[in-house]
């Protein structure tokens, strides 16, 4: 038996307006950001208030496009522009501290930049002048150091867990370590690398390479989470190949699985680096401070930037405006170097991704 | 060159899974023997149990022989690499290696077993194994360029050239024309013809009209319900297989009357 299935007779007379909606005008959204941003720059200089203030009340004007959006358009558009403007506003939120300390560090350190401020020590220096050689030599041999240890560590335990371990009860342990170290308080590293050195030199030991050794501590996690990831992300499928061709297992990894992750994993390193070059703490146990120019890892105190920046705005000295200028300096040259780091590890990803996939 | 392959009583396994069972197949040299059956009836797994490559999967083992002129591939003293250097295998989807060129894809054998080869000997490798290929002509003048940029046909055959190129004694195919459209699959179809005249083929396909065009052999899996393993149904000359065969079970599935 069979039956024709028959659409009732159209109910929609008003097919056409159906379709359509009462809509804002498409220049209100713009106007009314217009309109606040022009209420607040004009409250923020013309009026007593100031400029937080005055940022409120332009924020507090922008919510007239959602209410203005419930009258004429209805519920569900109104909703959509409650959270577009709540989502703007976080996002500017989060922009605050980014550039206010930008601003601060830029205004403050950049009149300290100078051919002397980077090619001076400290040593002999009282009042004005000097410069951060000493500090930009420590903290550039100490992380190449610290890299130098935590890669091969770090790549060699990804390898491990990507490639040989798969899920085995040993592979499970290190991930588990590996993120409880991720977690470790940089203070702990630097009194570990303290102690681990105190054994062989003795109390009140200061090397750079303690230093190296502390910030590897924080780096090794960084590293292998930042490699598995990128060794994971590997096709299975070029393994497969590479089997098949009879390649044997290690060679496969040298071969094919490290040079397709290669711009993945030099960018994870650069990342790790930037995240471990400001580190103050363990520095400030370990490597100390000293005045002059150190080349020697291995011997003696060695100044760095983020623990050069702390004792002159602590200690400044008399009188102390010079100190905590060449601090503000000294802040700003790391930004720089953090900031080189992240555009660098744009581009080896640029360059060193695979042929014909960019 | 070339070698035949038997097969006997070979039962293989995931772990406790028992994924195919009970194979008994001979497959002749210098010939194209397909596999077809329904999916997850265990045709590529037993394909890739024809070079240990199941092996890659953890847990995976065989009870059962393998013998590849009467070498047993499952003997304690074989060497699995070894093995997979004397059976090449093409895969589903073509997967050139993305960090090198065309050139150093077809030599990717010898390049990453690292075997010293003069300019001009792998330059004549890399050319013969490219025409064999029928690829030649369209690569000859960007042989530097990445294998990644080539189409989808073109990337196929780029790996058939790679795994001709270390001139294997057989070559195992899982379903190489599934992700292709009919042009490069008939191109392929016409390389696998010229290239049983060297090499011992053994395709897996979904396709019968392609089983049909291009096999001298043909074997049938099946599974008889699911979580059952799959095994060997019935195994004969193609024009048999296609147009008389003995178990109903083959029949139903090549007129398309299946389940």
């Amino acid at each position: 038996m069979t039956t024709t299935l028959q659409r009732p007779p159209s109910e929609r007379p008003d097919f056409a307006t159906e379709l359509r909606d009462s809509r804002l005008p498409l220049w209100l959204p713009r106007a009314i950001l217009l309109g606040a941003v022009a209420v607040g720059l004009a409250l923020a200089f013309l009026s007593p208030l100031n400029i937080p203030q005055a940022v409120i009340i332009a924020w507090l004007l922008m919510w007239a496009l959602p209410i203005a959006s419930r009258i004429v358009e209805g519920s569900r558009k109104a909703t959509d522009r409650t959270v577009t403007l709540l989502v703007t506003s976080a996002f500017g939120l989060a922009l605050i501290p980014l550039g206010s300390i930008l601003g601060l560090v830029i205004s403050k350190g950049a009149p300290q930049l100078s051919a002397d401020f980077f090619t001076f020590s400290m040593r002999n220096v009282v009042g004005e002048g000097g410069g951060i050689y000493h500090a930009l030599i420590g903290t550039l041999l100490i992380t190449a150091a610290a890299t130098i240890i935590s890669v091969p560590i770090g790549l060699f335990t990804a390898i491990y867990l990507v490639e040989y371990g798969a899920g085995n009860r040993l592979s499970r342990w290190i991930t588990f370590l590996v993120d409880v170290m991720t977690g470790i308080p940089s203070i702990v590293a630097g009194l570990f690398a303290y102690a681990l050195f105190v054994i062989f030199f003795g109390e009140g030991v200061r090397l750079g390479i303690g230093g190296a050794v502390a910030l590897s501590v924080l780096m090794v996690p960084i590293v292998v989470r930042a490699c598995e990831e990128m060794l994971k992300l590997v096709p299975n499928e070029l393994r497969e190949a590479a089997y098949a061709l009879g390649v044997p297992k290690w060679r496969t990894v040298v071969k094919i699985v490290l040079p397709t992750a290669i711009s993945g994993i030099v960018t994870g390193v650069t990342l790790s680096i930037a995240r471990v070059i400001g580190e103050t703490a363990p520095l400030l146990i370990i490597a100390g401070l000293t005045d002059s120019v150190n080349f020697n890892l291995f011997g003696e105190r060695m100044a760095t930037l983020p623990v050069f920046t702390y004792y002159s705005v602590k200690f400044p000295g008399v009188p102390p405006e010079a100190s905590i200028d060449r601090g503000w300096g000294a802040a700003l040259v790391l930004i720089m170097i953090v900031m080189l780091l992240n555009l660098v590890a744009r581009a080896v990803s640029y360059f060193f991704s695979p042929k014909g996939e960019r | 060159m070339a070698k035949s392959i038997d097969v006997s009583d070979l039962n293989i396994y995931y772990g406790d899974f028992l994924a195919v069972e009970g194979v008994n197949i001979n497959i002749p040299a210098k010939s194209v023997t397909a596999f077809i059956g329904p999916s997850g009836c265990g045709k590529s797994t037993f394909l890739r149990s024809l070079n240990r490559m199941h092996e890659v999967i953890k847990g995976a083992y065989v009870q059962g022989k393998v013998l590849i002129d009467g070498q047993d591939l499952y003997a304690p003293e074989m060497d699995p690499v070894n093995v997979r250097r004397m059976i090449g295998m093409v895969f589903q989807r073509p997967n050139p290696f993305p960090t090198m060129s065309i050139y150093d894809n077809v030599l990717a054998g010898q390049k990453l077993n690292s075997k010293r080869m003069k300019k001009s000997e792998s330059d004549d490798v890399v050319e013969r194994s490219l025409r064999s290929a029928g690829l030649w002509a369209e690569v000859k003048d960007r042989l530097d360029r990445p294998g990644s940029g080539l189409s989808g046909g073109q990337q196929q055959r780029l790996c058939i050239a790679r795994a001709i190129s270390v001139q294997p004694e057989v070559l195992l195919m899982d379903e190489p024309c599934s992700a292709l459209d009919p042009i490069s699959t008939s191109v392929i179809e016409d390389l696998i013809h010229e290239l049983k005249t060297e090499y011992t083929i053994v395709i897996v396909t979904h396709n019968m009209q392609q089983a049909a065009r291009v096999s001298d052999d043909t074997a049938f899996f099946n599974l008889s319900g699911v979580g059952q393993p799959g095994n060997l149904v019935e195994v004969g000359r193609t024009e048999k297989i296609f147009s008389n065969p003995e178990d109903p079970a083959t029949e139903a599935y090549i007129q398309g009357r299946f389940g």
